[in-house]
């Protein structure tokens, strides 16, 4: 099973880096999306794919019974998609309120705070 | 979007999703569920009652700011990783005990508690942020 | 209290099973302070008169817990406390070992004069939008970054600090901060990415997130696991957040748009996560790592600190040049890492010290020379001596911290990492520091001359005249505040250098630490 989502994260990865390479920030952010599920799917990867039946504790018993499969990568990852998820919401807004504010997504026209053509500190006085 | 369907049938749809999403937290106790995703669906339901019936209605729903809703739950939370110190356990430890109430035995735990708050402070904090982009929609 | 079942098993194999003693909770206090402060202060969010207050209470508490953690860790050694009572490695473990409890003591100290600061800066629409609840989120994450014994732990801080310098850097959502925070998001959402894709690979490789487990694992390991591409991904994740060169472009892009106060916070506080993290993973986890990537590491550091002092140079905004001056310090620290001797690492960590005070108050001069000169450009600043003698006295105490000369603190970590270059025999470091002390001193001069010595240039024909906003003996008291410690140590450096030394030797000599996580030697 490992090779499978070895490459499917290789794929991830160059579909998300490819969009990230992009100029716009739309793009970007939709790079920045498949970027982070690449992440999930290889941490998911990372902790070893198994069939073993999921780790929860029968009724009554205090240890599980059998071998388990490791719960601990799917915690991160759901760790990992919270914390993606909320950046992303504000991602979202704030490219929106860039869109708004500036009146385009191309990022080389994005010079507000470093504008172009700025004039070099006195040399004397 | 504001069909008269859709805004008739919004209040009874977002009212069932919060009492599910109260399910799914409770749930997670034991079995898959919990606060983050029982808190979601409390969430999309507020963003469906704002598609419909426009953002002030929703907050006057809510009564309370969204981001007030995430501090309480997130002190919730604070709160019941603190009660170990009493116990001499260290942080985050679960704490349990059961209570009779009307004839059933009740367990509580410090877990629920902070699993509330992880529901709290993910409708407060989610919910801001879908109605501030709802509201640049109204606009 | 496990529960009725736990009769029947021993639980002492999963769980453990003494009582924690209240003085250990100091771990966690750092952390535990600021999020029921900044809990509080969200839901209380219309009380917007007593937000400044009870932050400032919350912040005095931060720092108390902070130097008494300090004093504990440096009398008896890291201290450890695992969370909810399951054995490490299982649990997540805080652990406080000198280097992160003089890294979080200075933050706590930086942030509370911040603060102070922030009386006068952030008005009642800052207030409203929630600057106090996201300064000590904040502070949460900056203080749990530097305190957690656990590496995806340590993600999870990051994130928490870094959505929060999201608000704080959009406060005022005026179009340059929009602008900047773009930018600032999304390549500090690459870098933790990169972080996290590191952190995966290590949990492939060690089966463990608990840095205690890793670093007595790392040598069994060295022979088949894939150590070298871990720790270059750490290098280069972590120097993304340090705002190492060549990824170090969203530091000028957005350092200059916030308010000062914030401006402030984040040129001293956020880039020293990154390398408090560096020092974490590399000398602790990746010893020998480090040491086959000690020249790119030099390199790195050269170009960082020479490329940021020479883009000081070329800025005309005073605080677009801090902000070269914060990456050109980074580079200072980077040196101690790549030298990765006891004296080139405690130089960065006295760096780091003596770089979060200087650089919080760099911003906050700024913010007063505004007040007093009515604008940011040196093309229009003149005539400041005459305006206040007082902060001219500071700006130059500050001119001398900043490029590392006598009486300030600036010298000693630049001595010590000196020292260590020149032991280690590579003097192109050395004379890296060197130079870059005296082109340093040469942008900070040429601040100081333009802004305080010159007279008031008439600008259109008229006189920038000042804007005042709030009380300026308050601001002047603030950069006092920071003053004082900053000549202090510069007087008086052996308790500092002390602290740091000890802090270097628990990175390279990791026993006591892995003791204070598995006491028992088990797990």
């Amino acid at each position: 099973m490992e090779p499978v989502f070895a490459a499917l994260v290789g794929l991830f990865f160059a579909v998300g880096i490819y969009l990230m390479l992009s100029k716009h920030v739309v793009r970007i952010l939709l790079g920045v999306v498949i970027f982070g599920n690449a992440v999930n799917l290889l941490i998911f990867t990372a902790g070893r794919i198994l069939r073993e039946v999921a780790a929860i504790i029968p009724e009554g018993a205090d240890t599980p019974v059998g071998p388990i499969s490791n719960p601990l990568p799917q915690a991160l990852i759901l760790t990992a998609i919270v914390i993606s998820f909320s950046f992303f919401a504000f991602l979202l807004v704030l490219a929106y309120r860039a869109y708004q504010e500036i009146g385009t997504d191309d990022t080389d026209g994005m010079r507000v705070a470093e504008p172009a053509g700025e004039p070099l500190p006195p040399i004397g006085y | 979007m504001r069909t008269l369907i859709f805004r008739t049938a919004a209040p009874y749809l977002s009212s069932l999703m919060l009492l599910f999403s109260v399910f799914v937290l409770l749930r997670g106790h034991n079995e898959p569920g919990g606060g983050f995703i029982g808190g979601l669906i409390a969430v999309s339901a507020f963003a469906i009652l704002g598609i419909a019936h426009g953002v002030p209605a929703v907050r006057r729903a809510m009564y309370f700011h969204p981001m007030a809703v995430s501090g309480f739950g997130l002190l919730l939370s604070a709160l019941s990783g603190l009660l170990s110190f009493v116990y001499e356990v260290p942080f985050l430890t679960g704490i349990w005990t059961s209570v009779h109430l009307l004839g059933m035995e009740v367990d509580f735990s410090t877990v629920m508690f902070f699993d509330i708050g992880v529901y709290l402070v993910v409708v407060g904090s989610i919910t801001s942020i879908a109605l501030a982009l709802e509201e640049r929609e109204d606009n | 209290m496990a529960g009725e079942v736990s009769g029947m098993t021993d639980i002492s194999g999963a769980m453990i099973t003494a009582p924690v003693a209240a003085a250990d909770w100091l771990v966690i206090a750092p952390v535990v302070v600021p999020l029921v402060f900044g809990a509080l202060l969200l839901m209380f969010r219309h009380e917007m008169r007593w937000h400044g207050i009870v932050a400032m209470i919350g912040l005095a508490i931060l720092v108390g817990v902070d130097a008494a953690l300090l004093k504990r860790v440096l009398a008896e050694g890291p201290l450890a406390m695992t969370m909810g009572r399951w054995l490490p490695p299982f649990g997540i473990s805080f652990t406080a070992d000198a280097l992160g409890a003089v890294f979080a003591l200075t933050a706590g100290v930086v942030a509370l004069i911040c603060a102070v600061f922030s009386f006068r800066d952030i008005g009642v629409s800052g207030r409203r939008y929630g600057f106090y609840p996201f300064l000590m989120l904040m502070m949460a994450g900056v203080s749990g970054a530097f305190l957690t014994g656990d590496i995806f732990n340590l993600y999870v801080w990051f994130e928490v600090f870094v959505i929060a310098s999201f608000g704080l850097l959009i406060l005022g959502s005026e179009k340059a901060q929009i602008d900047g925070a773009t930018k600032y998001a999304i390549l500090n959402l690459v870098g933790t990415t990169l972080f996290l894709i590191a952190t995966a690979y290590l949990y492939g490789t060690f089966g463990t997130l608990n840095m205690a487990d890793i670093a007595r694992k790392a040598d069994g390991l060295r022979g088949t696991g894939p150590l070298m591409t871990l720790a270059t991904l750490y290098l280069l994740a972590f120097g993304m957040k340090a705002a190492a060169f060549p990824v170090n472009f969203w530091l000028p892009a957005s350092y200059h748009t916030p308010r000062i106060v914030i401006a402030a916070l984040f040129g001293a506080l956020l880039t020293k996560i990154g390398v408090y993290a560096l020092l974490r993973t590399l000398v602790m986890l990746f010893p020998v790592e480090r040491g086959i990537l000690a020249e790119t590491i030099g390199w790195v550091a050269a170009a960082t600190m020479i490329l940021g002092v020479l883009g000081a140079l070329a800025q005309a905004d005073t605080r677009r040049a801090f902000g070269f001056l914060v990456i050109s310090s980074v580079g200072v620290m980077l040196a101690g890492l790549a030298l990765g001797s006891e004296t080139g690492l405690s130089g960065t960590i006295f760096y780091a010290v003596h770089s979060m005070l200087t650089m919080g108050a760099l911003y906050m001069l700024a913010g007063m020379m505004r007040e007093f000169g009515g604008s940011f450009s040196l093309h229009e600043l003149g005539g400041l001596y005459r305006l206040s003698p007082l902060l001219t006295a500071i700006a130059f105490l500050l001119v001398l911290a900043a490029a590392g000369l006598p009486p300030a603190s600036g010298l000693w970590p630049k001595i010590l990492l000196v020292k260590a270059a020149l032991e280690a025999s590579a003097w192109w470091l050395a004379g890296a520091i060197l130079l870059t002390g005296f082109l340093t001193t040469i942008a900070m001069g040429r601040i100081f001359l333009l802004a305080f010595w010159r007279d008031a240039p008439a600008v259109d024909g008229r006189h920038v005249t000042a804007a005042a906003t709030g009380s300026r003996s308050l601001g002047q008291g603030v950069l006092i505040a920071f003053a004082v410690p900053i000549l202090l140590i510069g007087i008086v450096p052996e308790p500092v250098i002390r602290i740091a030394a000890q802090a270097a030797h628990g990175l390279l000599e990791s026993a006591p630490y892995i003791q204070a996580v598995f006491p028992a030697g088990g797990g």
